[in-house]
């Protein structure tokens, strides 16, 4: 059993693959900030910017309903939206009768939470694009030259590495904790929440220091090869012609989405 | 003979589709000491995880007369003692005690049984003296050999280890043989230690390729020279 | 085994243009405040150290416990990230994992990343550590205690400025988010104390040198204690304050042109969230407030056995 569930990167030779990584995160952050910035019930806009979102999902020979069919997990989050449904005044559009409270859908709040979910669904499907389209370490070379602090995506670099070890470790360690959750006959099995939490802060603690024993060794093999306190990284990415008039046009797009929104 | 451990026709695959088990049959009876051997990838791993419910696939899995099922899981564990081949996943306490403790004190048992489990049990691994130490700071010998007690503490009727020899120096090893030897408990090892099946076991299970290849009197298997080729194994 | 969105990760398109931008620039000066503290006073040895931990409280959010009816505690870490390996590394530590759950697993959005740094990774690490500052030198049960105190108070805090910044940007009406977020935190942080000072007990236990005088947790200044305590009054304060008055926290938050349009507006909802029969004392607020707390425990346990029963 491994890790790898985590990387969601689908190799492919498609026209978004072969983008500079920079362009890629420059314009999924630029429509997700796009999202933002609409208006609340500017259909038109977010009907302009599904399609382009559609049209992306084109592009990365992923075909289109690709991002779709991982786009609900942010959805348990909208529960904490739900009241904008009641507090917002404007024409009741249904009363009804929850526990002790007699709650009034409103139409300008039923707009607000529709608003909400479309900006949060769009917006997360293209981040789901994004890492599926886009290796991670070139993920991080793009933050890099988009001048992200060198410590920071060194950081980044190593917990992508070492993530996959330290999570299968995590879960050997959770499996053989199973393999000794037993109960006997009659007798209540598990003990308290309190004990079942600090067995496993000790887990948290055991994992802590294999993980700090094994940065020693990370370090004194990267002393052992030359490291003196910077870290070189070679960068292959240059931008082309096509990446330019890639961001040009994404630019141009997400301006006249934002035109329309507000016309 | 009363039968402490059968397997029907157990077959499973990975999430990937990797099929680990393709249709895997044996039985162990109680007092038996078999070793389990084959090569990397066989299936062995997979396997000893069925025997306690960690993994479910298709078949039939039967402890003590018990079929595993979903509800009589927590019940089975306590009768089959698992145990890890790295000693460092077992071992999540700060002490030796609390480690050993852990799953008497899940199965709800009163303080003063499962002081007297956790003696008995470190008794039986020769570790008397370890109680207090703190499980961080052993050899890996004696993690092994600690890793052992954390499962016999639960009073297991069949003790399923998985590679116990492996990185042992030859006097750990040599003081993990004898400590085998003298377990007075059925025992299925999965190991690559030819020369310790040939000490210790007198049946071994060969499997390759998520099948049971051969299975009998260890002698026997150990001298078919053409099989043991055939799976990747060496003549000790 | 799968990897669980934890519910303080806030995704795109819940937070306002100007709350989210805001938010980015608060964490983004914090962060560099972290990175040129760090390449001026830390070692080469930290870098290597400071992946390989980020790496581990990643993976150590993973393990969980068993609560009741099928949900389970989990670790958010920055408190003990921070008590581990100081203030400034904990902080960079916990913005590669947030940024990496962001990036990776699309757990937290982009555009709100700098609201979650700051939720999750910044106000965690200041409060954790600078309370734990103040007693690294007492008895070891101090310590434990107070290392304790501060993880359960870190995670009230992000709660706390989760659900401000979801007030501030119309998406959550203030008199719900509180007491729901709030409730809710209390118990998760309870969980989030009890690992972490068995995680820190395990540590003092086995390689006490790691937490000692010398170590780099000890780095901190002493005004780290002043910048959590403030951080712990400000969270102390606004807590029950916004829970008791919540108009004047919105009059207050009107007057600066924070609020959007229709959210400040006369609540449909129970006014000012109590129960009718009571009236509006403040037994009344509380019973709402616990009843808020059952309701979303409930549809949480319910969606997680439904999601269980579907894998």
């Amino acid at each position: 059993m491994h890790f790898d569930a985590f990387d969601r990167y689908h190799d492919s030779e498609s026209f978004l693959h072969r983008l500079d990584p920079r362009v890629k995160v420059v314009a999924a952050v630029v429509f997700i900030l796009s999202n933002a910035l609409l208006q609340d019930g500017a259909w038109i806009a977010f009907g302009l910017s599904w399609l382009f979102l559609l049209l992306a999902n084109q592009l990365s020979n992923l075909g289109l309903g690709f991002t779709f069919r991982r786009s609900l997990v942010a959805l348990p989050f909208a529960l904490i939206a739900l009241t904008v449904l009641f507090s917002i005044p404007g024409k009741p559009l249904s009363s009804f009768h929850f526990l002790v409270w007699d709650l009034t859908i409103t139409d300008a709040g039923l707009l607000r939470f529709v608003s909400i979910l479309i900006r949060s669904w769009l917006s997360v499907q293209m981040a789901i694009l994004l890492v599926a389209v886009a290796r991670f370490p070139d993920l991080i070379h793009a933050l890099e030259h988009l001048r992200v602090p060198g410590i920071l995506t060194t950081i980044i670099a190593f917990l992508y590495r070492y993530l996959f070890v330290l999570a299968d470790e995590v879960f050997r360690l959770m499996r053989a904790r199973e393999s000794r959750s037993a109960a006997a006959p009659g007798k209540r099995a598990g003990g308290s929440v309190a004990w079942r939490a600090g067995i496993a802060g000790h887990m948290a603690g055991q994992l802590f220091l294999r993980s700090y024993e094994r940065s020693d060794r990370v370090y004194n093999a990267m002393l052992a090869r030359g490291y003196a306190g910077h870290m070189e990284t070679i960068n292959p990415h240059e931008l082309r012609r096509r990446d330019y008039i890639t961001v040009a046009l994404v630019l141009l797009a997400i301006l006249f989405f934002q035109l329309v929104g507000r016309l | 003979m009363t039968t402490a451990l059968q397997v029907q026709d157990l077959h499973f695959s990975y999430h990937d589709g990797h099929a680990a088990l393709r249709g895997v049959t044996f039985q162990v009876c109680e007092g038996d000491k078999v070793a389990l051997v084959g090569p990397n990838g066989a299936g062995k791993s997979t396997l000893m995880l069925h025997l306690n419910g960690i993994l479910t696939g298709q078949g039939e899995v039967n402890v003590g007369g018990k079929r595993l099922t979903r509800e009589n899981l927590s019940a089975i564990r306590s009768m089959v003692g698992l145990v890890f081949q790295n000693p460092d996943d077992q071992l999540f306490s700060p002490t030796v005690f609390e480690d050993v403790a852990f799953g008497p004190l899940h199965m709800g048992l009163p303080m003063n049984e499962v002081e007297s489990r956790v003696n008995a049990a470190l008794e039986a691994v020769r570790m008397t003296g370890f109680r207090d130490r703190l499980s961080h700071h052993l050899s890996v010998g004696e993690k092994k050999r600690i890793a052992i007690a954390t499962v016999l503490s639960m009073d297991p009727q069949i003790l399923v280890l998985d590679e116990p020899s492996a990185g042992l120096d030859p006097r750990a090893r040599r003081t993990l043989i004898n400590l085998l030897r003298e377990l007075p408990i059925t025992m299925l090892v999965s190991t690559h230690d030819i020369r310790l099946v040939q000490e210790l076991f007198p049946r071994t299970i060969v499997m390759d390729e998520g099948i049971i290849v051969a299975d009998g009197r260890t002698n026997d298997i150990l001298g078919d020279e053409a099989l043991l080729t055939a799976h990747g194994l060496e003549k000790p | 085994m799968h990897y669980s969105p934890q519910p303080l990760h806030i995704p795109d398109g819940f937070l306002s243009f100007t709350v989210s931008v805001i938010c980015w620039v608060i964490s983004a000066i914090t962060i560099g405040m972290a990175v040129s503290r760090s390449n001026k006073s830390l070692g080469e040895r930290q870098i290597p150290l400071m992946g390989v931990m980020a790496a581990f409280i990643f993976a150590a959010q993973m393990i969980n416990f068993p609560v009741a009816g099928g949900t389970s505690g989990h670790l958010l870490g920055g408190a003990l990230a921070a008590i581990t390996l100081g203030p400034w590394a904990g902080m960079l530590v916990m913005t590669a994992v947030i940024a990496v759950q962001a990036l990776l697993l699309q757990d937290g959005g982009l555009l709100v990343m700098g609201a979650n740094i700051l939720n999750m990774g910044l106000i965690t690490a200041a409060i954790g550590y600078g309370l734990y500052r103040g007693v690294s030198t007492g008895s070891r049960s101090l310590k434990l205690a107070v290392a304790g105190i501060a993880a359960w108070l870190s995670v009230m805090a992000g709660a706390l400025f989760t659900s401000l910044q979801l007030w501030l940007s119309g998406t959550s009406q203030l008199q719900v988010v509180i007491p729901a977020m709030l409730g809710v935190h209390a118990l998760i942080g309870v969980g989030e104390a009890l690992i972490t000072v068995a995680a820190l007990m395990f540590i003092l236990q086995t390689r006490p040198d790691l937490l000692g005088e010398n170590s780099v947790s000890a780095q901190g200044s002493r005004g780290w204690m002043v910048a959590g305590v403030l951080i712990t009054l400000a969270v102390v304060l606004l807590s029950p304050l916004a829970s008791a008055d919540p108009d004047g926290l919105e009059r207050v938050a009107g007057d600066l042109g924070f609020l959007g349009k229709g959210v400040s507006a006369p609540y449909h909802i129970l006014p000012d969230y109590t129960l009718p029969f009571l009236g509006e004392t403040a037994l009344s607020t509380i019973l709402a407030g616990l009843i808020g707390v059952v309701v979303v425990g409930a549809i949480i346990v319910l969606l997680g056995q439904g999601l269980k029963a579907k894998s």
